[in-house]
C-alpha cells in the first residue's frame, strides 16, 4: 500500500491538500513544459521577423537573387518551390492513395502483405539525405532527367510516399466497417463500395495527410542539394525539365554570404517559407473540419 | 433515411471546395507569373541563346554569379545557373560532362586530371581572380599578431592531431590557454590550398579542428571562442572586420605580411594568397557559341566585379593572356595538373605559353 495515503493502522486516510498540492505541481510542471516550447519558439519566429520585415517589399517576389541585397529577391525560388510542390502532389498522391487502398481493402493478411507494411514503416524513418542520394543515381543520372524539377520532384514524391500511405491507410481504416458492409449487402462490387463510400469518407484524413507531406517536402533541403538544386538562377522556370532551385536552398545560400544584409535577406525568405506552411497547414485544418463526418 | 441525402450534399459540398481551392491555385500561378516583369524587347544582343551550365567552387560562385547576373542582362536569351558544389564536386561533374564550365578554387588535381581524360574532356584553364587565405584569432587574443608558416604547419599538421592542444606549445611565450581550431571543410578548394601552402601536402592536416563549409559559421565560432584560431576567404574578413582579429603572416624571412588588396595582388602576401580560375569545356565552345560570348565577357568584367564581391582582380595584362589562351584554345593545365600550387606568378605561367 502507499504509505502515503494510509494509517499506521494501514488504513486509507484521505490527506486531500496533500494530494491536490501534488496535482497542483503537476499541472505547473505541464504548463512550464507548454510555455517553454512556446517561448522558444517565438523568439525564434521574433528574431526572424525583426531581422527580416523590412526586406518583404514586392520586389522580394519578383526580383532575381543579385550579388546587390536590396536588389535580390526570391522569384526563381519561389517558382521552383510551387513547381516541385505542384509536382509532387501529382505523383505521390495517386501513388499513396493507391497503395494504402490496396493494403487495407484488397491485401490478403499475409506475410508478403506484413513485410511490405514493415518497410514502409522504416521508410518513413530513413534520413532525407538517402532519397536524395536514390534521386541522384535513378532519376538525375539513371533515367537521365539532368538536375530538373522534375527530377527533384519524383525525389520529393519518393520522400512522402511513406508518410501519405501510412496516413492514407489509418484514414481508411478509420471508415466503420458497417459501411462496408450496407454497401456490399446491397448488392454494390467491392470497387463501387471503394469508390462511394469508403474513399469519401476517408478524403478528409487522406487530404490532411497530404498536405502535411506536402509541408514537409516544401521545407527539406538535403535531398535537393545532393541532386544539385544549390544553383544561383536568373531565369524563369519554363517546363519540368529546367534546372531549378526552392526557397529553403536559396535561404541557406544567402546565409553562406559573407555581407550582413543577405543575413536579414535570409530571414525574409524564412517569412515567406513559414508562410507557405503556415497556409497549408490551415489548408489542411479547413479541410478536416469543411470534410469531417463525425459518426 | 436521410443517409443518402447527406452523402450526396458532401460530395457536392466536397466538388466545390476543392474547385475554389484549386482556382485559388490557379489565380496564385497566373498572378505570380503575371507580376514577372517581361523584359524590354530591344534591350540586350539578340541571336545568341542558349544555356551556360556553370557549376563547382563556392569561393568563386559569388564571381561568376555576379557575371552571369551582368551577362543575362545583356544576353537575355542565354540562360547561365551557377552550381555550388565546391571545387572537388564541380570537377566531378565537369570530368563525367555534365556541366560546361567549372569553377574552381585551385588548379585541376591529378585525380581530376585522368578522369577528364577518361571521359575525353579537354579543357581551356583561366585565371580570374586572387583570393587570399586570412587567418584569425579572437579579439580578445592579445598575444598573437603574427604568425610563422612553421608555426601554422605545427599547428595543422596531421602529426598535431591531439598533441598540439595548447597555445604555450605554438611559441615560446605564449600563454597556457587551450587551443581551438576552425577551417572550411576537407571538400573545400581552401581546404585543400590551405594544407598545400602550409602543410606541404594537399589534403593532409590533423582531424580534430571544427570544420564548416559555411564561412558565416566559421566567423561565428572564432568570434565567440577567446582560444580560437581559424581561417577561411579574405572576403569574410572584411564583412566581420569587427569579430576578428588578422594575423599576419611571417613566410620564414621574418617579415610579417597582413593579407590585404595590395599585399595580395602584389604577391607579396605569401603562400596564402591563391588564383582562382574557370575551366571551360573545350568541345562545348564549337557547339555553343554562347560559351565564347560568356568568356569574353567573364574576362573583360572579372577584374570590376571580383572586387564588387570581395575579392582581388587580376591585373589586366593577365587577363588579357587569359583571353589569348582562350582564343587560342589552350588546353590543359598551366599548373601541369599537379593540383594547388603556392606561389608561383601567373603572368611568368602564361607568358611562358604565348
Amino acid at each position: 500500500m502507499n504509505g502515503l495515503f494510509a494509517n499506521e493502522d494501514g488504513r486509507f486516510a484521505p490527506r486531500l491538500s496533500l494530494r491536490l498540492r501534488f496535482g497542483r505541481l503537476f499541472q505547473l510542471l505541464s504548463l512550464a513544459a507548454v510555455t517553454l516550447g512556446l517561448i522558444v519558439l517565438s523568439v525564434l519566429i521574433l528574431d526572424i521577423i525583426l531581422n527580416g520585415y523590412k526586406w518583404l517589399r514586392p520586389e522580394f517576389f519578383t526580383e532575381f537573387p543579385s550579388r546587390f541585397p536590396e536588389k535580390s529577391g526570391l522569384r526563381s525560388a519561389l517558382q521552383g518551390s510551387l513547381w516541385m510542390i505542384s509536382l509532387t502532389a501529382l505523383m505521390a498522391f495517386p501513388i499513396g492513395v493507391g497503395a494504402a487502398i490496396y493494403l487495407e481493402e484488397y491485401a490478403p493478411d499475409n506475410g508478403l502483405t506484413r513485410f511490405i507494411e514493415i518497410n514502409i514503416a522504416n521508410l518513413a524513418g530513413v534520413p532525407s539525405i538517402i532519397y536524395g542520394l536514390l534521386g541522384l543515381g535513378l532519376f538525375v543520372r539513371g533515367l537521365e532527367l539532368g538536375r530538373s524539377v522534375l527530377a527533384g520532384s519524383m525525389t520529393m514524391a519518393l520522400l512522402v510516399l511513406p508518410i501519405l500511405i501510412v496516413s492514407g491507410r489509418e484514414a481508411i481504416r478509420a471508415v466503420p466497417q458497417s459501411v462496408r458492409q450496407a454497401s456490399l449487402a446491397l448488392g454494390a462490387t467491392q470497387w463501387q463500395t471503394i469508390q462511394n463510400h469508403v474513399l469519401p469518407y476517408a478524403m478528409p484524413g487522406i487530404l490532411t495527410g497530404t498536405i502535411l507531406a506536402i509541408s514537409r517536402a516544401i521545407g527539406e533541403t538535403a535531398p535537393l542539394i545532393t541532386i544539385g538544386a544549390l544553383t544561383y538562377i536568373r531565369f524563369d522556370l519554363k517546363g519540368p525539365l529546367d534546372l531549378f532551385t526552392v526557397l529553403p536552398i536559396q535561404i541557406f545560400n544567402w546565409v553562406s554570404l559573407p555581407k550582413a544584409e543577405f543575413q536579414q535577406l535570409a530571414a525574409a525568405g524564412i517569412i515567406v517559407l513559414l508562410g507557405v506552411l503556415f497556409s497549408l497547414n490551415a489548408l489542411a485544418i479547413v479541410l478536416r473540419n469543411k470534410l469531417q463526418i463525425r459518426w | 433515411m436521410g443517409f443518402g441525402m447527406l452523402g450526396a450534399d458532401k460530395n457536392l459540398e466536397d466538388k466545390l471546395m476543392l474547385r475554389n481551392i484549386f482556382i485559388t491555385l490557379l489565380a496564385l500561378g497566373l498572378f505570380l507569373s503575371a507580376c514577372a516583369p517581361q523584359p524590354a524587347p530591344n534591350q540586350g544582343v539578340q541571336g545568341v541563346e542558349g544555356t551556360i551550365l556553370v557549376d563547382g567552387s563556392s569561393t568563386v560562385a559569388p564571381i561568376t554569379a555576379a557575371v552571369a547576373e551582368e551577362f543575362q542582362a545583356e544576353f537575355p536569351e542565354v540562360r547561365v545557373p551557377v552550381g555550388i558544389s565546391g571545387t572537388g564536386g564541380g570537377f566531378k561533374k565537369f570530368c563525367i560532362g555534365e556541366t560546361d564550365i567549372s569553377d574552381a578554387s585551385r588548379p585541376i588535381k591529378p585525380s581530376e586530371v585522368e578522369l577528364c581524360a577518361q571521359n575525353g574532356i579537354e579543357y581551356v584553364e583561366l585565371p580570374v581572380a586572387f583570393d587570399g587565405l586570412a587567418v584569425m584569432v579572437n579579439p580578445a587574443n592579445d598575444f598573437v599578431s603574427c604568425l610563422t608558416v612553421d608555426e601554422l604547419k605545427k599547428i595543422w599538421s596531421p602529426e598535431a592531431e591531439g598533441v598540439i592542444t595548447n597555445w604555450s606549445q605554438v611559441r615560446a611565450g605564449f600563454p597556457d590557454q587551450p587551443l581551438a581550431l576552425y577551417g572550411p571543410g576537407t571538400d573545400s578548394g581552401t581546404y585543400d590550398y590551405f594544407t598545400e601552402a602550409i602543410v606541404g601536402e594537399e589534403g593532409a592536416s590533423r582531424g580534430d579542428f571544427l570544420p564548416s563549409e559555411d564561412d558565416n559559421v566559421l566567423v561565428q565560432g572564432i568570434a565567440g571562442d577567446a582560444n580560437a584560431l581559424g581561417f577561411f576567404g579574405l572576403a569574410y574578413y572584411e564583412e566581420n572586420k569587427d569579430k576578428l582579429k588578422l594575423v599576419a603572416i611571417d613566410n620564414g624571412d621574418g617579415n610579417c605580411v597582413l593579407p590585404s588588396t595590395e599585399t595580395v595582388a602584389s604577391g607579396t602576401y605569401q603562400p596564402l594568397s591563391r588564383p582562382l580560375f574557370i575551366y571551360v569545356n573545350r568541345e562545348r565552345i564549337d557547339q555553343k557559341d554562347e560559351i565564347s560570348a560568356f568568356v569574353k565577357f567573364y574576362l573583360e568584367n572579372a577584374g570590376k566585379l571580383s572586387a564588387e564581391v570581395g575579392y582581388i582582380p587580376l591585373t589586366d595584362e593577365i587577363y588579357a593572356l587569359a583571353q589569348q589562351r582562350y582564343d587560342k584554345r589552350v588546353t590543359g593545365s598551366i599548373f601541369e595538373g599537379l593540383g594547388s600550387t603556392v606561389g608561383v606568378s601567373l603572368e611568368d605561367l602564361l607568358a611562358k605559353e604565348k
